[in-house]
């Protein structure tokens, strides 16, 4: 009897091991920025972040190309890159860091939990740490991730030039949403 | 405790098992197990600051869904003194409109005071330069135009022709950009006039343009371009177009202040009819300026 309950408690142990222990990843995640000032809203949006989530450790990185992002001005997007992001140069951004508390996510449970980010942020060739709140969100079995969270252009040595700096935020807002498929 | 033989390889297995995921959660470069990136066709973006390098059209085209509104001035020649305010007492206007139908093909028209031409174009992008993936050293555009001046007879007295108002012009236009800061096209370019004023002048006009840029800045570029027409095909009173100038970029707006040789800001005029001789003074001051409106924004996919 203690035999059976043994082996019962291993085996369970093994699956649910075995599943915190999987990676995760996504090649179609979106990612989103907005700067609202009062005399004009600006928002590009990109679908291609590139993320991978190791669950045994919480750590997680995710990447994406600067010229992905689409404006609903062309100019816009050709300022972006060209002027304030200088995206021939530097490319991407980058964030590798960890969810603290991953081990709270139980993904045989649907729901959604409230998980704690830290890291390093690279954008225009400049690394920031950073931390956040987000939300992973299990549903049947899959895992989802988004984040909203703050960045100072300023931080990230992007110059807004005097003649648009009312019409760009000094604070632009970031969404994250990462879709994640098991990674084999 | 009984001591089974059993128990001591289990504790071992699920020892075990708690490892993997431990050994792999290393600080490593988690991207890396995702393998080798796809590569991606990279296009060149904004080799000018405009679809215009002064008078002659540039490789860019406009933003498919973009109408630019285009307000040109030349003012009169330098050569006129302070008694014409070095010619700020006369000015030649067009005012146009280029429009985006997608990202290759840009259509617009305008409206020139001089000579009351009106014109239309049609301009496409054969070949964009990219480099990744797909790699294509060079944008390779085709444009062509009409224009038709509706200035009265010369002399209404004698039998005038409809059709001998009209010119026509091809052009294709290769160029590269070498660099953030360098950009070089060439455009080889033929002006049909149907109506020409002498025996000397042929109808048919060959040409070759040059034009490129420099950025100085993020926001300033210094422009130049000069038009050769092969000899032996306009009246001697005729001279090859030169123009510099800076595109000075401000949000939405482009502001081109140059100078030039060229009173038409219209293919026919500009390659044809320059008069203006630098060595002179008979140079213009003049700007485009262009502010660009989103009629028809893109979709976003999320």
């Amino acid at each position: 009897m203690t035999r059976i309950m043994f082996l019962a408690l291993l085996l369970t142990g093994i699956t649910s091991i075995t599943l915190s222990a999987q990676k995760y990843y996504t090649k179609s995640g979106q990612i989103s920025f907005h700067s609202d000032t009062p005399i004009e809203k600006i928002e590009a949006h990109n679908h291609k972040a590139v993320s991978v989530l190791d669950a045994a450790t919480g750590a997680m990185e995710f990447s994406v190309l600067i010229k992905g992002f689409q404006f609903e001005k062309a100019l816009m997007q050709e300022h972006f890159n060209e002027n304030y992001m200088e995206s021939n140069e530097f490319p991407k951004s980058i964030f590798k860091g960890k969810v603290t508390d991953l081990s709270g996510v139980d993904i045989d449970v649907d729901g959604e939990y409230p998980v704690n980010v830290i890291g390093e942020l690279t954008i225009h060739g400049v690394t920031q740490s950073v931390e956040t709140k987000g939300t992973m969100t299990v549903s049947g079995g899959a895992l989802s991730a988004s984040s909203s969270f703050e960045v100072a252009v300023a931080d990230y040595g992007i110059e807004i030039p005097a003649v648009v700096a009312d019409n760009i935020a000094k604070i632009v807002r970031i969404d994250v949403t990462l879709d994640y498929q098991v990674l084999n | 405790m009984n001591a089974s033989i059993f128990q001591i390889p289990f504790t071992v297995i699920f020892v075990i098992c708690m490892f993997p995921g431990n050994v792999f959660a290393q600080d490593g470069d988690l991207l890396s197990l995702l393998g080798e990136e796809e590569e991606t066709t990279d296009y060149a973006t904004a080799s000018f600051k405009t679809n215009r390098v002064v008078n002659l059209h540039s490789l860019e085209n406009t933003a498919a869904g973009v109408f630019d509104l285009k307000i040109s001035h030349r003012f009169g020649f330098l050569s006129g003194g302070f008694y014409e305010l070095f010619g700020l007492d006369n000015a030649t206007i067009r005012i146009g409109g280029d429009y985006g139908v997608n990202d290759r093909l840009t259509v617009g028209a305008g409206r020139s005071s001089f000579e009351k031409t009106y014109d239309g174009y049609v301009k496409y992008k054969l070949l964009r330069q990219s480099s990744g993936k797909r790699v294509m050293p060079v944008t390779v555009a085709w444009f062509s135009s009409a224009a038709i001046k509706t200035v009265k007879w010369a002399d209404p007295e004698r039998e005038n022709f409809a059709s001998s108002r009209w010119y026509y012009t091809h052009q294709l236009i290769v160029g590269r950009k070498f660099s953030e800061v360098f950009s070089l096209q060439l455009s080889p370019t033929l002006v049909h006039r149907n109506l020409v004023s002498t025996l000397q002048e042929t109808n048919d006009v060959l040409a070759l343009g040059i034009g490129g840029r420099i950025k100085l800045n993020k926001r300033v570029t210094l422009n130049a371009e000069y038009i050769y027409v092969l000899p032996d095909q306009l009246a001697p009173e005729y001279r090859n177009s030169l123009s510099v100038g800076f595109d000075i970029e401000t949000g939405g707006h482009v502001f081109q202040l140059h100078f030039t040789n060229s009173t038409s800001m219209i293919e026919k005029g500009f390659i044809t009819e320059t008069r203006g001789d630098w060595g002179n003074g008979d140079i213009h001051f003049g700007f485009n300026l262009s502010r660009v409106f989103t009629i028809s924004k893109p979709k976003f996919r999320d």
